[in-house]
This record gives structure tokens, sequence and C-alpha cells, in this order.
């Protein structure tokens, strides 16, 4: 995957990433057209197909909103690269299917415009731009053994098919 | 093995002797909270996962009160979502608009959590009632669908930061103004993925109401949850559900925290956070002067009666001032009630206040008292983050209800 850098600082929390007055919605397609509004107004405009935020430490922090990952997929962004995320965005990021990479020095290098290529499977980001290479802290195994099922919502209809409560 | 509060609640809800801090485990809830904005979501992806029935309709709570009464027609039909599988799943715990609050006053009000328990809700304040001593934290709208439907759900094992807070707090300070200083101290993310446990003197002697709104803010420091033992004053709460039974769970004394902090709050002045983060905390002298165009008073984290009196104290039976507007929002129709049976109805109406119903939208940007370009609020609410409560433009101070009752009179930022 590969796409440009639409980087912003630290704590950019759910309440910017898709402000309340629009979760009356929870559709990714109509929460896209708002996806970080009040922090960056033409950012929805300018996004393209896997292109790729990168912020600062503690991403996502605040309201447990899954309209937050969803307005971020649903504006075609194909992974966050951040030094750090907040715990609930974390888990829904996991759960909607957003690729997250947790890597500092990765974040801190790539500057506005950058353009990233992004290995999901290895966590290995490569800043085309720059030339730098990094690898991400990589998931704990049994959250990595959610994810290869698919997700939890595949995790849960396979143990209610099994029969497995 | 010694272990943690939270430690403790965890392995016995994952059927385990211990946990490790770190270690991803399945634990089994004990209630699972929704909210007209969070449930909706849910139920889609829970009809999508198969399911068909809730693990157990008495383990879950679905609360009218983001965007109550309906602001418009997609929060009408968010709500109608909600109430419809409500019905469907035959859950005894829906509170409908009229007989609802906000969620964390409700639930502990309603007594559909005690020490000991596992609650997970679809709302980040979750972690208030780690005030009764329950592990109690925020998950999102798939998570909610997946404890809907096998009463369990995934948590990674928190480590534990001790919070130790001493001394007689001074009048006029209590539970917001230390969690405010706490996490002007921890930053917003210094707890990040882990636990908070309150502990010291200034904690045992802090009244239920007060622990519920250091509890609520835990999260603004990327904590996990909160946590503060049980002791009398959380069995006095306990006690008007003498039906429920429940053991309190202590934190052994060798068990091992990640860090450990104390703070002296004898000298504590009230404290006021800046925009845009809640960790700007300041002692409220340094913003003398600042103008305020609307004070909001009220939300999950200081809507008790007792944030209202002591509100109503520190504005001395003077008007709200003539270029400001205050906003009462009563947590719930509990405390609604006793706004009205203790006369404070009347003394913030003839002060010049508009009384909201129970609600959290002004607190989110909702609805009910949004902040237009450039206007400066000061709120007794958890977050003032860019546009949370209005235009981008806007600023918002946080503050407990003695400031904001002293701000709503004088027309700007002002100590009782």
């Amino acid at each position: 995957m590969e796409g440009n850098v639409f980087k912003y600082g630290a704590n950019v929390d759910t309440d910017v990433i898709i402000p309340a007055r629009y979760c009356t919605s929870f559709h990714k397609e109509e929460l896209a057209p708002h996806c970080l509004e009040d922090l960056d107004a033409t950012f929805a405009k300018r996004v393209q197909p896997s292109d790729i935020i990168v912020a600062g430490r503690n991403f996502g922090c605040g309201s447990s909103r899954e309209n937050a990952p969803l307005a971020i997929l649903g504006a075609g962004v194909g992974a966050v690269v951040a030094e750090s995320f907040a715990r609930i965005f974390y888990r829904n990021s996991i759960n909607v299917g957003l690729p997250i990479l947790e890597c500092p020095e990765a974040a801190q290098a790539a500057q506005n415009g950058d353009r990233l290529a992004i290995d999901l499977e290895k966590g290995v980001i490569r800043n085309l731009t720059r030339g730098g290479q990094y690898t991400a802290v990589p998931f704990p195994e049994s959250i990595r053994r959610i994810m290869e099922i698919g997700g939890l919502e595949e995790y849960v209809k396979h143990r209610l098919m099994t029969n497995d409560k | 093995m010694p272990q943690t509060i939270a430690q403790k609640i965890l392995s016995r809800h994952a059927g385990k002797e211990s946990v490790q801090n770190g270690e991803l485990i399945f634990a089994k809830v004990d209630m699972v909270l929704g909210t007209d904005v969070t449930v909706p979501l849910s139920v889609e992806v829970f009809r999508r996962m198969g399911a068909k029935k809730v693990f157990d309709p008495a383990k879950i709570a679905l609360v009218n009160d983001h965007f109550i009464p309906a602001k418009d027609l997609k929060a009408a039909q968010l709500s109608q979502i909600m109430r419809q599988f409500a019905q469907e799943m035959d859950a005894p715990h829906f509170f409908e608009v009229g007989r609802s609050g906000i969620c964390h006053v409700l639930l502990p009000d309603e007594g559909l959590v005690k020490p000991g328990d596992l609650v997970v809700g679809a709302d980040s304040h979750t972690c208030t009632y780690g005030a009764l001593g329950a592990f109690s934290t925020g998950i999102g709208s798939t998570d909610m669908a997946c404890a809907w439907a096998l009463g369990e759900l995934w948590f990674r094992v928190p480590s534990t930061i001790k919070v130790e807070v001493t001394g007689k707090l001074p009048k006029w300070v209590g539970g917001k103004d230390i969690a405010l200083y706490v996490i002007g101290k921890l930053g917003v993310e210094g707890a990040l993925y882990k636990a908070l446990e309150f502990t010291g003197d200034t904690i045992r002697n802090l009244p239920m109401d007060g622990r519920f709104t250091l509890c609520n803010l835990a999260i603004e420091a990327g904590a996990k949850t909160g946590l503060v033992a049980s002791d009398d004053k959380t069995a006095a709460f306990m006690a008007q559900f003498p039906q429920l039974k429940w053991d309190p769970v202590f934190s052994d004394p060798e068990a091992a925290y990640s860090e450990e902090y104390t703070f002296d709050v004898s000298d504590l002045q009230p404290q006021v956070a800046k925009p845009y983060l809640p960790s700007n905390a300041v002692p409220v002298g340094d913003l003398k002067g600042v103008k305020v165009d609307q004070v909001v008073l009220g939300s999950c984290t200081n809507g008790h009666l007792s944030d209202f009196q002591l509100a109503a104290e520190a504005m001395r039976g003077r008007k709200v001032h003539p270029h400001t507007r205050l906003v009462v929002i009563p947590s719930s129709h509990k405390v609604m009630l006793e706004l009205l049976d203790s006369g404070l109805a009347r003394t913030f109406t003839e002060a010049g206040a508009v009384i909201g119903p129970p609600t959290c939208g002004p607190c989110i940007g909702g609805h009910m008292g949004i902040l237009a370009q450039n206007e400066v609020g000061l709120y007794t609410t958890n977050r003032n983050f860019v546009g949370r409560n209005g235009h981008p433009s806007s600023q918002v101070y946080l503050a407990g209800p003695a400031v904001a009752g002293a701000t709503a009179v004088a027309g700007e930022i002002s100590s009782p």
C-alpha cells in the first residue's frame, strides 16, 4: 500500500476526527465528508484513496465513538501511523478493520505530503520521499489471532455458529 | 501472587487464579451499557454476527441520554432503533426519555453496578463506576455487540498506577479539582492502557459524589479505569440496594504498581483546565478576568445534587451576569426531582439560569446550548477539545461547580 502523508500533531481526539454533531449517522460514507473537519477543513476534499494519516502521541483520545475510525475508513485512508494510540480507538480500529501502526520514528520523520509505502503484514513503513525504513510495534499475539479470523465480528460469528458460548 | 484490585476483578471474571499485566484474556461481564448514540451501530453489527438473543437481558442497560429529547430527525431514529431493540430483547433496563438520566449517574442510582463487578460501556466515561470499586471501562460499538452476544469480551490486563491523595481539602475544593490537578500532573496520556487506583486520607474522606467525579475523569489521563477501594462510604451507598450481594475487593499490600504518586491537596486552589486539553489545569486565580459567555453546570462529571448545591452556594443569591448565560442540566430524572424538592430549581431559575432536561447535549456539542464562533464557555463537564462544544473557534474552560457558580454571576472566571 502506498499513499501521501497528511500529518497532524499529538492528541488528535475523536471529537475532531468526527464531531458529535455528525454522529447521528454511523455509516462511513455519510461520516467521511466531515472527517477531521474541525482540525483541517480541507482534509476530506484533498484525501485520496490509500493516503496515510501520520500523527503524534495519543491519537484517537476522548470519546469511544466507533464513528471515528469509520469516518477515516470512509474517507479512503489506507492506514494511520502514530507515535501512540488511545486505547478505545485502538480497539475500535482493530474491530472495524482500520490499519493502525504504532511507530514513533516513522511518525516523527514523515512530513506533510511525503509518500509512504506500508507493508501491513510485516508492519514495515518506508518513506519513499526521505528514504527511511521503520518497523511498527507488533500487535500482541492474541490480538493478531482476532485479526487473523477477520476481526471481532467474524470471531463472534464463528463462536455462535459453532455454538461455543 | 499479590494482586491489585484491577487484576483481582479481571482474574475472577476470566475464571483464573491470577492474571499478569499485559495478558490478553476473555472475561465475563456483569453489565453492558449502551446509549442512543452507540447502540444503533451495535444493533447492526449484532445482526451481522448472526446473533438472535443477548446473553442476559437483565445485564444490558440501554440509556437515552446523548441526543435526547431527540434533537432532530436522525437522533429520533437512533432512539427508535434502541427502543425497538430493547423491546425485542425484552431488556428490563431500558431508560426512556423522562425516566432516564445521563448513564453514568443513572446506573449507580439504579443499583445496576456493585463493587467487584466487571462493567463495560460504549461510552468512554464508563470508568465512572470505579468509584464503587468496580472494574469499569469504555468500549466501542462492535465490542458492545460482542459482549451482548457472548457475555464476554477481550481485555488486556492493565498495570495500575497508585495515586495517593492526602490532606484536608480546602473549602470549595472537591473531586473535580483533585481530578484536574492529577490529570495536569500525569498528562492526557499519562495513564494510557493503565488503571488508576486512588488512595489516601483525602479519598477516604471524599463523599461518593466526589469519587464518581474523580473516577469519571480517569479517561482524561488516558486510563482504562479509575478505582477506589470499597469502604464505609461505599457500603452506605450500596445500602440503598439491600437485595444486592457484593464483596469488597482490595489490592494486596504487596501488590505491584507500575508507578506511585503522592499529592498533598491541603492547599489546593480550585482548578481550571484551559482550552483545549483537560490536562491544562491551573489554579483559578491565574485566570481571573477571562470573560465567559456561557456556563454549563451538570453532566456525568458534576451532575449530582451536591454539585448543584455547591454552585448555588457560590452564587450567593446573586443573578447571572447580564452578558453570561447559565445552563443547568440535572443529570437524571431523580436529580431533577431533587432540584425541585430542595428549592434549587427556583434558585437557579430566579437567578436567570435556564434548566434543561437530563441530557449529554451541551457537553458533546449535540444540542441544548452550543457555543458560537469565538465564544468562551466555562463548563463542569469533562472535555474541552477543539470544536467539542460548538464552533471550532470557541473555547471551553473546565472547572468544578463552585467556580462555575462564581463565574456565572461574575461574567468572568472567578474564585468562589
